[in-house]
């Protein structure tokens, strides 16, 4: 902390970036909030019958509100379990036993954001709809319905584990940066502990933060995604809201200026249950 | 706690494991190559139960390599580890019994120092209190007592070095291994830790492998040391006999300061340096023409103020109660000898001296390129 304090300018120096700082953040502010107060403004004041909630209340009594943010949140859910199960060991792995492969990780993991979410769900829609008629009886086409099982709808987890991977992969990679885990997997063992709960207990809780961030990006991708929903004709909340919105302006506003807060309230929930985990391991300092 | 356990914190409890029965390790024709660098060329190596042996080399030697082997981290190509007479080399790094301090801060950045020290009880499932009130003992034991709720970022270099040190000790291993576990630190704390690490191994009696590039490290702290080069065994003897005879001219050189003054064997027991004939230690190189390196330690060349000498004094350094005095002889070979600081006094750079050997047998080598 006193390091800290030094570095700072002191007297009168210290006002001009003070000035600076304010000034960006104020055009930082302004462009992110006058659209928004825009859009607020729009969707509660109801031309001559002045200021009214009623457009939020349409939104509520819409039929499919709550079944759609629903299967979205089960669908990030499901998507952030399998992409850490996935990526985590694999990164870890990267790290200590191969790291030539690096480079191959690296653009393997960099393809989903080079190919369009359209050619991704051309192509599963090709597969999903490629089932012959010999093939009616085998737990092959079984598998493929129930994949698709519009409840929900496995299909749609797997392809955005695809797209989550480049997110996923940069957050841990980042993460891994920091730490060094051959070292800590190594004194671990030393202390009897197996590799697998080496892992567990000596690495995993110092990427905390970098586990938070892919679940953070993860949790994002999927709230927003349309294309590949719609497509293969799934109704999670992205999709919905356009349905809904469709013909009524006031309408569509109104639900996008909800889907944001709701996108919010996530995250920030996210962010408290990470901040509390953290919070009770952080520096407890004595001085 | 009861006073017991604290006045006997570590031998007792397991009752199979007791002071005086440190465990062996033997290493045999071990190697080791990755890729076309062979780490480890056929080391032979055996440790003594209950001592503590400094591995001590040049960086690259394969020091490293011979330790994590012990630990089970890394697997050589040929050769057995043994551990009291068993091989282990098919037994996984968590089940090897060996306590490891590593040469980078190893600390669980996330666990403050008590629950680092306690993490192999907890791994083992040992109960709460029993693994707390243990781990309080292991912090006492290094010096530590206060600063169990410390997080490694909030303890300096040699703190995390001694919680390393009881977290290695927790589990009570057969052997501790220390991977140059000063060499971060600064020279001060080096010191102190080095005694007190040397204190404890002693106090526990664990046999244990040392590994250091650093040799006053290595003659200060081990009962023996064995001096490695290019992934073999070059010598293994106790500090003293290789200060005082060494077996090569490269232990020679590495451990302590050597001066080479050129010489020629006149015959098989015989070298001429200096215009003497002096006794050669051990078997004379055999080299065309005779020509070979006499090996001097600083503190047995003998220099004298002469006007008429042809050698001359290029550089002084105060040591303390020694002044390190170097000369150049006329063929311009440098020689470094130790004079009381009084004497050096009178030699200050540029006179000339003549330079003397006692009448002891000397180390020879063949003749440095
Ligand atoms: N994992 C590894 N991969 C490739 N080369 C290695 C590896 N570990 C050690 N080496 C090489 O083996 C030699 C011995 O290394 P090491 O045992 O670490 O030496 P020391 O500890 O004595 O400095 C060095 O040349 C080093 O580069
Ligand atoms: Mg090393």
């Amino acid at each position: 902390m006193a390091r800290l304090t030094t570095l700072l300018p002191r007297g009168v120096s210290a006002r001009r970036p003070r000035l600076w700082r304010g000034a960006v953040l104020a055009c930082a502010a302004a462009y992110f909030l006058v659209p928004l107060a825009a859009s607020v403004v729009f969707t509660v004041d109801v031309p001559g019958k002045g200021l009214s909630l009623d457009a939020y209340g349409q939104i509520f009594r819409a039929d499919g509100f709550t079944s759609s943010l629903l299967l979205s949140l089960e669908l990030a859910l499901a998507t952030i379990a399998v992409v850490l199960l996935l990526m985590v060991p694999a990164v870890v792995a990267l790290r200590l036993g191969a790291p030539r492969l690096r480079p191959v990780v690296d653009i393997v993991c960099s393809l989903p954001l080079v190919v369009p979410p359209i050619a991704l769900v051309a192509g599963i829609g090709t597969v999903l709809r490629w089932g012959p008629e010999h093939l009616a009886a085998t737990p092959f086409f079984q598998t493929l319905v129930a994949i698709q099982n519009p409840a929900f709808p496995v299909v749609l987890v797997l392809a955005y584990t695809v797209m989550a991977l480049p997110f996923v992969y940069r957050a841990l990679d980042a993460g891994l940066r920091a730490v060094d885990v051959r070292t800590l997997t190594e004194a671990a063992r030393s202390c009897g502990t197996s590799w697998p709960r080496a892992l567990v207990h000596a690495v995993l809780p110092n990427l905390r933060g970098a586990l938070l961030n892919a679940s953070f990006l993860t949790l994002a991708l999927v709230l927003g995604e349309f294309t590949v929903a719609q497509l293969l004709g799934f109704q999670p909340f992205a999709v919905w809201v356009v349905n809904v919105s469709g013909s009524q302006a006031q309408l569509s506003v109104a639900v996008s200026v909800l889907s944001l807060l709701i996108t919010w309230a996530l995250l920030l929930a996210l962010t408290s249950f990470g901040g509390g985990t953290s919070r009770r391991a952080a520096p407890r300092r004595k001085e | 706690m009861t006073d017991t356990t604290l006045a006997v914190p570590l031998a007792g409890g397991d009752g199979h494991r007791t002071r005086a029965a440190g465990a062996t390790v033997e290493f045999r024709a071990l190697r080791r190559a990755f890729g076309a660098t062979v780490a480890l060329d056929g080391l032979d190596l055996t440790v003594r139960p209950g001592e503590l042996l400094a591995l001590l080399g040049p960086s690259g030697c394969g020091k490293t390599t011979a330790l994590r082997m012990l630990a089970g981290f890394e697997h050589p190509d040929s050769g057995l580890v043994l551990v009291d007479g068993e091989d282990v080399t098919g037994v996984p790094a968590h089940r090897r019994d060996t306590g490891m301090v590593f040469q980078s801060y190893s600390l669980f950045p996330h666990l403050n120092a008590l629950d680092n020290v306690a993490f192999g009880l907890r791994m083992r499932k040992v109960g709460a209190a029993e693994r707390r009130a243990r781990a309080a003992e292991l912090l006492e034991l290094v010096g530590l007592p206060d600063h169990g709720s410390r997080y490694p970022h909030q303890l300096s270099g040699g703190q995390q070095q001694r919680i390393a040190l009881a977290r290695a000790l927790a589990l009570r291993p057969r052997v501790l291994l220390l991977d140059e576990p000063l060499s971060a630190l600064d020279a001060k704390v080096r010191l102190t830790l080095r005694e007190e690490i040397r204190r404890l191994q002693q106090e526990l009696g664990i046999t244990t492998l040392f590994v250091t590039h650093d040799q006053e490290e290595a003659l200060s702290m081990a009962d023996r040391v064995a001096v490695m080069r290019g992934g073999r065994l070059e010598q293994c003897a106790t500090p003293a006999e290789l200060y005082a005879r060494p077996a090569t001219a490269f232990v020679a050189e590495f451990v302590g300061t050597m001066s080479r003054i050129p010489g020629r064997v006149v015959d098989g027991g015989t070298v001429e340096v200096l215009g003497r004939r002096l006794p050669v230690d051990g078997e004379a190189p055999a080299v065309a023409g005779g020509e070979v390196d006499v090996l001097v330690r600083p503190e047995a060349v003998r220099l004298s103020h002469d006007p008429a000498g042809r050698a001359r004094v290029v550089a002084t350094a105060f040591l303390g109660a020694v002044t390190r005095v170097t000369v150049t002889l006329p063929g311009g070979t440098p020689v470094k000898a130790d004079l009381p600081t009084e004497s050096a006094a009178a030699l200050p750079p540029g006179s000339a001296v003549a330079v003397d050997l006692p009448d002891r047998p000397v180390l020879v080598a063949p003749r440095a390129a």
